[in-house]
């Protein structure tokens, strides 16, 4: 029982082993221990998933998980799944619909569509929404990252737009 | 913001939670999914010296079901819960009340136990438990006991749960032939705690309903049923002359309250909407 603890995980398919405090969130170790800066820090309460990132595979918060949590797991964040080119068709059909300006909760987006298209399908504007709904953007006024999510989900899913 | 220095210890068992918690005289704080606990510590409004990591107990995460009745495990997640066929066969309110619960990324982490042991008002799992008379059970240091969701939740944020316990799990009665529910949630935005909820069970007998349970919540500072409503609608078909009467006795089984999020008028105006809705689900007119 301590204030701080060695912990061994998996970042982005690399193992990585460090010494941190226990009240270090997964977000700020991956920011400021990492320094893996493509994951944000925006509420730190829950609302606005801009620190969302994968943890065994399934989008959480980051800023409500412990560091120390993450003792033995497999985290990816937005640099991790970029690299791996399975979000590139996301990420252009993004740009293309201006479903971004200033960026800030683009990363958090982007992963949260990417678990909405992993079920694969061509869901609804509706259920897009909903599964959305835990992603804040001030900018955009979410029309068009739905556009986008939409356009994706029926190029994946071979249905010419 | 950032949370206080604490300590953390990795619970191997409920007895060595117990322990760790035991040790603490009432400064340590379970964490299980996080989701709630972590958002206060962020903000300061808690400062436990200790968190006791829950998630490595094994077998806590468990769904079983024997006998007519479903033990749902503390640390099973909710999106776990979500996509179970069991609870959506046999439990089958709180399986449309999931979907409610949070966004996707916290329903990931976030856990059934961690929910009915925090007993948010506005929540939706404590009033799922209350109107299906669900068990909760507890461990603590002078043994293992179930209490009741009549008696669980106590007052606001304030539980049956003692600073030496651990929730680990909840006992449901399976649902049976004739068993009805209903649902219905009302908040601004998809995943946020509700304005006004209300989770109810019944017995579909002849034409009628019995064993009528309306929880409400986000309307006081526990999950509350409207009994004199209940009593109204109890027995034969409901006809809209009764529904009316059941709608204006809410006016005295609720007592809202005005916050940032709605007025207390505004509350009592929705709580009869979603009793009209829900009484429809409980008697087929509508879908469950």
């Amino acid at each position: 029982m301590s204030t701080a603890e060695t912990i061994s995980l998996r970042v982005n398919g690399e193992t990585v082993r460090q010494t941190v405090e226990a009240r270090r969130s997964l977000v700020d170790f991956l920011r400021q221990d990492l320094g893996l800066t493509g994951t944000h820090v925006g509420c730190e309460q829950g609302f606005c998933g801009a620190c969302t990132v994968l943890v065994d595979g399934v989008i959480v918060r980051g800023c409500l998980m412990l560091a120390v949590q993450c003792q033995g797991l497999s985290v990816e964040t937005i640099e991790g799944v970029s690299d791996k080119g399975e979000i590139a068709d996301l990420a252009q059909a993004f740009a293309g619909r201006n479903a971004l300006q200033c960026g800030y909760c683009t990363p958090g987006m982007l992963l949260t569509a990417q678990q909405i298209l992993k079920a694969g399908g061509t869901p609804s504007r509706a259920a897009i929404r909903a599964q959305l709904s835990g992603n804040y953007c001030r900018c955009t006024g979410y029309q068009a990252i739905i556009d986008a999510i939409e356009q994706v989900a029926r190029t994946r899913a071979g249905i010419q737009s | 913001m950032k949370p206080v220095a604490f300590a953390y210890a990795k619970a191997r068992t409920v007895d060595h939670a117990i322990e760790l918690l035991s040790g603490h005289d009432g400064e340590a704080r379970v964490l299980a999914g996080g989701q709630s606990l972590m958002a206060t510590l962020n903000m300061r409004l808690s400062s436990p010296s200790l968190l006791v990591d829950i998630n490595g107990i094994a077998g806590l995460d468990q769904i079983n079901c024997e006998a007519g009745r479903v033990e749902i495990g503390a640390l099973v997640r909710a999106a776990a819960a979500e996509g179970s066929a069991v609870i959506g066969q046999s439990v089958p309110l709180v399986a449309a009340a999931l979907p409610y619960v949070a966004h996707p990324a916290i329903r990931n982490r976030g856990t059934i136990g961690g929910s009915v042991a925090l007993a948010d008002p506005a929540a939706e799992l404590p009033a799922c438990l209350l109107a299906l008379r669900a068990e909760i059970a507890i461990a603590g240091p002078g043994g293992r006991r179930r209490v009741p969701a009549d008696e669980f939740f106590r007052g606001l944020f304030e539980t049956a749960l003692g600073p030496r316990d651990v929730l680990t799990g909840i006992d449901f009665p399976a649902a049976g032939p004739g068993a009805r529910f209903g649902f219905a949630e009302l908040a601004r935005r998809h995943g946020d705690y509700a304005l006004v909820g209300l989770a109810a069970a019944a017995q579909r007998e002849g034409e009628g309903l019995t064993n009528l349970r309306l929880a409400f919540f986000g309307v006081g500072s526990t999950p509350w049923r409207a009994r004199r409503a209940e009593a109204l609608l109890e027995g034969a078909l409901i006809d809209p002359e009764r529904l009316d009467a059941a709608v204006s006795a809410l006016n005295q089984d609720l007592d809202p309250s005005d916050d940032l999020h709605a007025s207390a008028a505004l509350r009592r105006h929705l709580a009869a909407v979603i009793l009209r809705r829900v009484v429809r689900q409980l008697t087929g007119e509508e879908p469950q």
